[in-house]
């Protein structure tokens, strides 16, 4: 039993476990564990509030929260180790299997990215599809977020008035290119397929369709006292403190930073549109929910210009059959409905990329959750996660 | 027939057989309870699942039978026929006794429940302090459920449940002792505590207790109608098994036909503190206006409201069958609706049948029947509109969290049930 192999995994996983635990101040663990006053409690991965399989080590005392540990990896796809493994080309479909709920997102910042290395453009059409789409996309995640954070905090019925109404927009990417979670919508130096007939309409059915949908969320959610009291200085946290995490996204607006890709460095087509950048205060769940609330208004607000002043002509640019970038690097970034999602590309002028690097705004997001539940409840710990909006398939690539 | 059937039957006043010293029909009470009980939260499990799911924009279960009504048949045979699972590291014994503290404390309150004068197992004289006394024992089978499992999600939950309970009973027993007070103010002048006698005294005083000092009974309703939510662990007070936070809660590490006796007491702990509320502060067996509309033109209507609800049922019944898809698929399930309908409506001719019959009848037995029947059918009415509200709350809230229940138990329900009851008090003496 004891061969030499054997002994060394053993040690490797304890060694592992401890420091996982290191910085929980863990007690001696002979102690039994019901005489401690502390409480060491495993939630996840198989937990319904973890989004996926994110485990979280919990420290409590009682339903006091001391302190946590994310453990995760349980996902790990190695979507960047296979880009290299990959033409160009053939990997743009593996982004869309990162934060699977907003796949255009993905795919958009990695074309803009490769595109970038090339130095090529999309041309106008493609950019203003490129805005329609990931702007449909936000919404959706938006509403997938809503539905289960409401649910995380005890409220049912959301969940599924937001998947009834996300349901349009997964309509309209299914009709335009045939899928509905993973679309691959975009292709490098433009769109993969011009529009269709109708689309234009039912896009523009959609914004008038959605509008009274998110007054009908709120009336549910935003004045409820429940909801007030779940939310309200739950999860706090300090612009200072994101800025420190590299925290961004939604969660870094409602703590008062006014930072947003989309005006802070254009691209695609956002520099055209007039929208506003919803900023909260306290930087607690509550202004989350808001500021996430008023996103997807501004959406609206993006798609509605958008498809009103969408230009005729081509939809791909001038790239070559074979995609070669020339030797460099780049780092793009765009606003996912998460955060800052970037593209960090190195091409040793090959057909494949080098290496590639994601910055996944839910992996970086979710440093944050230790800071924002220390000292709280357990329920408080559900609630954050929620907040948080993270992606396991994002975190873990 | 032998003496000690008839002679219950045959004695003039309405009594309960506990009070008459008939232990056979008691017995037989009990048994048709049970099995009402049984039925209902079989019903409610049906219901609940369709309401829910139409609260939710989705259909609920349509598969087992028509619009899912073998359901609660399908579930309670796959619970049956799974696996029982105890845990190596758990309290065997303790584990194995835990679910039957909660259904047991759940269904022993039903002796004293009043469906009517005489409609009840017993009438006690300390009726509804047994009553709050032993559904209080039903969070005895949940903390004990989460201590034997030996895990830790189960006793974050028992303790969580303890936690709640201690912070509601309070609320709750001030509210009911302010209802307890008003029963003094009848002709006797003297209060009761039996279920029976605080049903005679609204009907003595000719108003149901909730309206009465307006708005002081209203007051001590909606604290208690709050604490029995908290009581029963439904939401938004559901932290004892909050799904999201514990996974499930209490009973985690149950499975099978244990689990189901959680949900049996759970469901059946939920008519039971519904029948409080009922017999306290809603006239409990009282039709509605019965000393407005006291005419006996007026009791043989009211009468035919047992029947006229099973045959509006039936004809709901009867639209589903017609409103089935053509397709042969729905054949079998069109047959099993109209059937199903068909008996909804005999049981509402039969109804009706009793309804005219009792009023023209001259036997004491067959009248007595009849007003059984009107007795038990506004009871379990008013019962039914506390179900369809507890799944509505479930529908709407996000869910409480632990200390905020806390607070709102000590720093808002107590002390407005306090005031309450000395208002009460005070208004009371005024008035006599």
């Amino acid at each position: 039993m004891s061969s030499p192999t054997n002994d060394r995994t053993n040690d490797r996983t304890n060694d592992a476990s401890n420091r996982a635990l290191s910085h929980l101040d863990l007690e001696t663990p002979e102690k039994p564990y019901l005489d401690s006053n502390e409480l060491i409690i495993n939630m996840g991965p198989q937990h319904p509030a973890t989004h996926g399989v994110l485990r979280v080590i919990l420290k409590l005392d009682g339903e006091k929260v001391l302190g946590t540990e994310c453990v995760i990896g349980y996902l790990h796809r190695g979507v960047e180790k296979i880009a290299e493994n990959r033409t160009y080309t053939m990997f743009n479909p593996y982004v869309d299997r990162m934060d699977y709920v907003a796949a255009v997102s993905n795919g958009l910042g990695y074309c803009e990215a490769v595109e970038k290395l090339m130095n090529v453009e999309a041309p106008a059409r493609a950019k203003y599809i490129r805005v329609i789409l990931t702007e449909l996309n936000r919404i959706a995640s938006h509403q997938l977020w809503l539905g289960t954070h409401a649910l995380d905090i005890g409220a049912m019925t959301p969940l599924f008035y937001t998947f009834r109404d996300r349901e349009e927009v997964l309509k309209i990417f299914e009709k335009y290119c045939g899928a509905r979670l993973t679309t691959h919508a975009f292709r490098i130096g433009g769109c993969q397929y011009e529009t269709y007939a109708g689309f234009e309409k039912d896009v523009k059915n959609f914004l008038t369709f959605f509008l009274p949908k998110i007054d009908e969320y709120e009336a549910l959610l935003t004045t409820n006292r429940i909801w007030l009291e779940r939310t309200k200085n739950v999860g706090v946290i300090s612009g200072a403190d994101c800025i420190a995490l590299g925290v961004t996204g939604p969660v870094l607006r409602a703590s008062g930073v006014k930072w947003d890709l989309r005006k802070a460095q254009p691209y695609a087509a956002y520099s055209e549109f007039d929208f506003e950048i919803p900023v909260g205060t306290n930087g607690d769940t509550y202004d989350r929910y808001l500021v996430r609330m008023q996103e997807m208004r501004q959406s609206l607000r993006i798609i509605e210009q958008a498809v009103n002043r969408i230009p005729e002509g081509p939809i791909m640019g001038k790239v070559p059959k074979v995609i070669k970038p020339p030797v460099g690097e780049i780092y793009h970034s765009i606003e996912a409905p998460k955060g800052e999602l970037g593209y960090f590309i190195v091409s040793d002028g090959s057909t494949q990329p080098y290496r590639v690097r994601v910055r996944p705004p839910s992996f970086v997001n979710l440093q944050a959750l230790d800071i924002m539940v220390r000292g709280l409840l357990v329920a408080d710990v559900v609630a954050v996660i929620g907040t948080l909006d993270i992606v396991l398939g994002e975190v873990d690539r | 027939m032998p003496n000690f059937i008839m002679s219950y039957l045959n004695s003039k006043d309405a009594i309960t057989p506990g009070a008459a010293g008939s232990q056979f029909w008691a017995l037989i009470y009990v048994f048709i309870i049970f099995a009402g009980v049984s039925v209902a939260v079989m019903a409610m499990n049906w219901l609940e699942r369709k309401a829910l799911a139409h609260f939710q924009v989705r259909l609920g279960p349509m598969r087992v039978g028509p619009h899912g009504l073998l359901q609660p048949f399908a579930d309670a045979l796959k619970l049956m026929l799974k696996e029982d699972i105890i845990p190596a590291e758990a309290d065997q014994f303790v584990f194995w006794v835990a679910p039957l503290i909660g259904l047991l404390a759940a269904f022993i309150v039903y002796t004293v429940i009043p469906f009517g004068p005489s409609q009840a197992v017993s009438d006690m004289n300390i009726g509804i302090l047994f009553m709050l006394g032993v559904s209080s024992l039903g969070v005895l089978g949940i903390v004990v459920a989460g201590w034997a499992s030996n895990s830790h999600y189960p006793l974050i939950g028992a303790l969580r449940s303890s936690a709640q309970m201690v912070s509601y009973e309070v609320a709750m027993g001030l509210a009911v002792v302010s209802a307890i007070l008003m029963t003094s103010l009848n002709e006797k002048g003297t209060g009761t505590l039996s279920m029976i006698g605080i049903v005679q005294a609204q009907q003595q005083q000719g108003v149901w207790f909730i309206f009465k000092f307006f708005p002081l009974g209203l007051l001590a309703f909606v604290i208690f109608a709050i604490a029995m939510i908290a009581e029963t662990n439904r939401a938004p007070f559901d932290m004892a098994e909050a799904e999201s936070e514990l996974t499930a809660g209490y009973h985690t590490e149950y499975s099978g036909l244990r689990w189901s006796l959680f949900m049996l007491a759970e469901y059946a702990a939920m008519i039971a503190v519904s029948s409080i509320a009922v017999a306290l502060w809603l006239g409990g067996w009282m039709r509605p206006f019965p000393n407005l509309l006291h005419a006996p033109a007026w009791d043989f209507i009211f009468s035919l409201f047992p029947g006229l609800t099973f045959l509006g049922l039936a004809a709901i019944a009867f639209i589903g069958t017609a409103r089935m898809p053509a397709h042969s698929f729905f054949k079998i399930q069109r047959i099993g609706l109209a059937v199903f309908a068909a008996l909804l409506g005999f049981l509402a001719l039969l109804l009706l049948v009793i309804a005219v019959a009792g009023r023209s009848a001259d036997t004491s037995l067959a009248a007595r029947f009849n007003e059984g029947i009107d007795y038990v059918y506004w009871f379990v009415l008013k019962v039914a509109v506390f179900m369809y509200l507890f799944i509505w709350y479930r529908a709407t809230w996000p869910r409480y969290r632990f200390d905020q229940l806390m607070k709102i138990g000590w720093k808002v329900m107590l002390p407005i049930s306090l005031g309450v009851l000395v208002v009460t008090a005070i208004v009371g003496v005024i008035v006599s």
